[in-house]
């Protein structure tokens, strides 16, 4: 953290983007977490993502709840939407955002507290309906914000900073998101934004409910030896099945690969995501054999890391819905109020 | 496997390769080349140190800094060819370097009364005595390094007053007189044997009369002449630029016909013409055979003469003098273009068009400058190269006979003020090594000092906010002020309100960067936060390869990379140093203090001090 606004100075040779930024357009303000915040380098990935796939950031909406994890859509993006809620509640405002203007990039910040603790439900019940949005939990294990107490998402066995050892059973939101019926599941590490910032952009780039559980330790109160969260833990332990290259659906594809070594799935914009297996035969679109994976790894103490569960055909909200084609919230009082006798056509139906 | 993966998808797994040594920063060289401006000083001036005693209002600390180092910081303030600006590290981040040159002046017009401070000269000599030849910033240098020490210095110059070409050669409207004097009268008071009006007529006299050891500082005294049709027979009006700049230094010449031309594209071209508008030349141009690009004269002395209306016309060679009668009527010029051969050289060809012909009433030729030494006799010790200058050391500045040391414009030709500084040091040095029996030729390592200026979380003892604000220009007396007296000083200098302004864009380059291995716990928050994408974790590699992969390419070699041992997770950390603002962010961001910001002071060795501090 630092009273300092970043100097407005950039480097001379930053390449542009199609639209003419850089990535230090996509910037927001200074952040005000702990120095060394694994979330500030999520905030870094996602910024860094939005850069590379040109997006407008006038077409981003931020979306957060409370604790520090919500902080950051302040720290990024100072051009797009905005909105802070209520601890544990920006699924259903993202929901209802999302309702009103299905042409926004819909982009969920949350944190361990504020997903698997007080907004459990709101998390279930957004995936479950197939929301069109990226939810990124920004997840450390712990309370900071309140001094360090566990969180919901603590391994079991796992000391906190004062020495207390966590009894309960861990939730694993990324398991949940599979049970739920999310379309574009990935788990990964703020400390490895080669993983992170592909995986990023394919979820961007999915239109369905894309979950992203990022491991972002807490250098304050959970970065010491005994925490399953901390930087060290979590590169001896990561376990990568794949990594990613998300190839957006215009650029041309020039490079060979060893038969067998890479798998190329084509999403429904056309993007294409090039996965090079790390990990034996892991099939990210077998829903069933992802969470026996997830569970079996889990119990040998390995942190699975990547691209765990793609549906490239993913229906949404509003799909299923069956909502006109444009924002709702572009409609005039013409198409809302239609008039007596449209109404007489649609009472004549449930006649 | 969790290693690799950090770099798995570059496919660069940590350690495949050698890759780059981890940066010595225990060598002085490594961080005094961040200080751009100091390490571009030929005197090494701390830079930085004294912008920003200069910036909290201490301007008699900031000339002390200054006086330490390069003895004439009123002089130059106002004089100096500045090689510390090209150099500055803000004229990469932005388009201007710091105004270094004239904050150097703030520091001199607002100081307190100093001379409490100037060093004191033992009443116990050190029973040696040195001879220095020529009064000029060379000899005056050595006589300030060694007078403290306790010799007794001998200075002989053939002009009647001390400063050399400083006073002979640089108009008073760009120098006045008082602050000359000022700066001379410190060296003069540590009570030097003067022998002005005195030049030396043979060098073997001299040696005769058995000093420890000689110094010569004469000078590049020699104007250039320029032999064309018609020279002999327009004499009268056809001058040589630095026989006449001292010439109105000296107040013998007080005008100048209306119209002038003056010969040459270098400082004394621009000297003579600014001086000839002041002493009645109404149509004053510069000619010059090459491009205006490729002109020796600073750029600002170009503008300066471009804003007091003297237009510089390129790309012409003298022909003739024309005269009639005997009196000078004009000059005939052939038209050249530039071309370039394979290997990049330019050549100057006729362009074909037909000459051109000025009229003029005077010419001043300021076409370059020679050392000259016919007081030197031959068969003394004193080894000369095909072009008669004299074969000296560079690092001790001694000539090939052991007791007789060169410096200045006559030890390697026409250079700056700033030069003969930097020499006169190394010379006092090895006079003093000389004399001590000492190895003169020893390596000469600098004092240096590095330290933290942490004073909290979010507290420096620097100024670490980057102020965006662009160079201030120096305000100027209007023309029709200035071109009517030749001695009124044209540069105002900044006052205290633009000064202040102006040292805000410095960047502190000095306050190091210091990187702890040992401490990073890989988190990336410095590679986040900076500004300038200066920072990256990678696999190593060797240093070509690497720049092309860093966060922000690293495409100016001449700016090191700052390479880490290898860290836990296998990769290195690496900072290419060119654009860095010196900020702290990577500090005020890393959580575990492996970065910090240190202060770099380094002070070059001066004579008699083996370890000095302020």
């Amino acid at each position: 953290m630092t009273y300092l606004a970043k100097p407005k100075f950039r480097h001379p040779a930053l390449v542009p983007n199609k639209l003419g930024f850089t990535h230090r357009d996509y910037e927001g303000s200074i952040s005000t977490l702990c120095a060394g915040c694994g979330h500030d380098s999520i905030s870094a990935a996602l910024i860094q993502a939005c850069y590379e796939l040109d997006i407008e950031p006038h077409r981003v909406a931020k979306l957060s709840g409370i604790g520090c994890s919500s902080k950051t859509p302040d720290y990024l993006l100072g051009q797009s939407h905005g909105f802070n809620s209520v601890h544990g509640r920006m699924p259903s405002v993202l929901t209802g955002a999302n309702l009103a203007n299905k042409d926004l990039i819909y982009l969920g910040v949350s944190g361990d507290g504020d997903s698997a603790s007080i907004g459990l439900g709101q998390f279930v019940h957004c995936v479950r309906r197939a929301m069109n949005m990226v939810y990124i939990c920004e997840n450390n294990g712990v309370y900071g914000l309140t001094k360090g107490q566990f969180s919901a998402t603590a391994d079991q066995g796992s000391k906190s900073k004062a020495g207390g050892t966590n009894n309960d059973a861990p939730i694993d939101l990324v398991g949940l998101a599979l049970l739920a019926g999310a379309t574009f599941v990935a788990r990964s590490f703020s400390g490895d934004k080669h993983q992170l910032v592909p995986l990023i952009k394919a979820a961007i780039a999915h239109k369905g409910s894309a979950v992203i559980d990022v491991i972002s330790p807490c250098v304050a109160f959970n970065n010491h030896p005994g925490s399953t969260k901390s930087f060290d833990f979590v590169r001896e332990h990561n376990e990568a099945v794949n990594s990613l290259d998300f190839i957006e659906a215009r650029e041309e594809i020039t490079v060979k690969y060893e038969p067998g070594s890479v798998e190329e799935v084509k999403q429904h914009d056309g993007s294409i995501l090039r996965l090079h297996k790390l990990h034996g035969d892991y099939d990210p679109r077998d829903r069933v054999k992802a969470m026996n994976y997830l569970q079996e790894r889990h119990a040998a103490g390995e942190i699975v890391t990547g691209l765990l569960y793609l549906d490239p055909e993913p229906r949404d909200l509003h799909a299923a819905l069956n909502t006109v084609d444009v924002p709702l919230n572009s409609l005039g009082t013409r198409e809302l109020c239609p008039g007596a006798k449209v109404l007489e056509g649609i009472n004549d139906d449930y006649r | 496997m969790s290693i690799d993966m950090v770099e798995g998808r570059a496919g660069n797994p940590a350690g495949a390769r050698p890759g780059m040594k981890p940066t010595d920063i225990d060598n002085p060289d490594y961080f005094h080349k961040v200080v751009d401006c100091q390490w571009a000083c030929p005197a090494h001036t701390p830079v930085p140190e004294y912008i920003r005693l200069i910036a909290a209002g201490r301007y008699s600390d900031a000339y002390m800094v200054n006086w330490e180092s390069n003895v004439f910081p009123g002089i130059l303030g106002r004089t100096c060819d500045r090689p510390c600006e090209p150099a500055c590290r803000r004229g990469r981040v932005e388009d201007q370097p710091v105004a270094i040159c004239r904050l150097k002046r703030v520091a001199a017009d607002n100081k307190d009364d100093i001379r409490h401070r100037l060093p004191k000269v033992p009443a116990q000599k050190n029973g040696k005595r040195v001879a220095l030849i020529g009064a000029g910033p060379a000899s005056l240098t050595v006589a300030r390094d060694l007078l403290p020490l306790g010799y007794r210095v001998v200075l002989y110059d053939q002009d009647p007053q001390a400063g050399g070409m400083m006073r002979t050669q640089i108009p008073k409207f760009r120098l006045p007189e008082r602050v000359l004097d000022e700066e001379v009268d410190y060296i003069l008071g540590l009570e030097p044997d003067l022998r002005m009006g005195n030049g030396i007529a043979s060098m073997k006299a001299l040696l005769a009369e058995n000093y420890d050891a000689i110094f010569v500082g004469c000078g590049a005294p020699r104007g250039r002449n320029l032999e064309l049709p018609g020279r002999e027979e327009a004499a009268a009006n056809i001058h040589i630029g630095i026989d006449w700049l001292a010439s109105v230094s000296f107040g013998h010449t007080t005008k100048i016909g209306k119209r002038v031309i003056v010969l040459g594209g270098g400082n004394t071209a621009m000297d003579c013409c600014r001086t000839s508008r002041r002493l009645g030349g109404d149509d004053v141009r510069v000619v010059v055979r090459s491009g205006f690009e490729e002109m020796k004269a600073s750029p600002w002395e170009k503008e300066d003469s471009m804003r007091e209306g003297i237009p510089i016309h390129n790309f012409l060679v003298p022909k003739a003098f024309t005269n009639k009668a005997g009196k000078l009527t004009g000059m005939t010029f052939e038209k050249v273009k530039a071309e370039y051969d394979a290997k990049g050289r330019r050549n100057l060809v006729p362009s074909g068009e037909p000459d051109v012909h000025m009229e003029c009433d005077d010419v001043l030729v300021a076409v370059g400058q020679e050392n000259a030494f016919p007081w030197i006799e031959t068969d003394i010790g004193i080894e000369f190269d095909k072009w008669h200058m004299p074969k000296i050391d560079e690092k001790t500045m001694g000539s090939t006979h052991p007791k007789i040391f060169f410096g200045g414009d006559s030890a390697f030709g026409p250079k700056n003020i700033i030069w003969a500084v930097a020499h006169g040091h190394e010379a006092a040095i090895s006079i003093d090594r000389l004399c001590k029996g000492e190895i003169v030729a020893a390596p000469r390592p600098p004092l240096v000092n590095l330290l933290s200026q942490k004073m909290g979380i979010h507290e420096w003892s620097y100024d670490n906010d980057i102020a965006l604000d662009k160079r201030y220009k120096v305000p100027h007396l209007p023309n029709e002020v200035a071109l009517k007296d030749v001695r009124a000083e044209v540069e105002l200098g900044f006052d205290r309100e633009l000064g202040y302004a102006e040292t805000q864009r410095c960047l502190n380059c000095d306050v190091q960067t210091v990187f702890n291995k040992q401490l990073c716990i890989e988190c990336d928050a410095c590679v986040d936060i900076c500004p300038l994408d200066c920072i990256t974790f990678t696999a190593n590699g060797d240093e070509k390869e690497l720049r092309t992969r860093l966060t922000a390419p690293a495409k100016n070699t001449t700016q090191d990379l700052y390479v880490s041992d290898i860290l836990k997770t296998g990769r290195v950390m690496v900072k290419d140093e060119d654009l860095c603002l010196h900020c702290s962010l990577c500090a005020e961001r890393c959580p575990t203090g492996a970065w910090d910001m240190q202060k770099f002071l380094l002070e070059p060795a001066q004579a008699g001090h083996s370890c000095r501090s302020r």
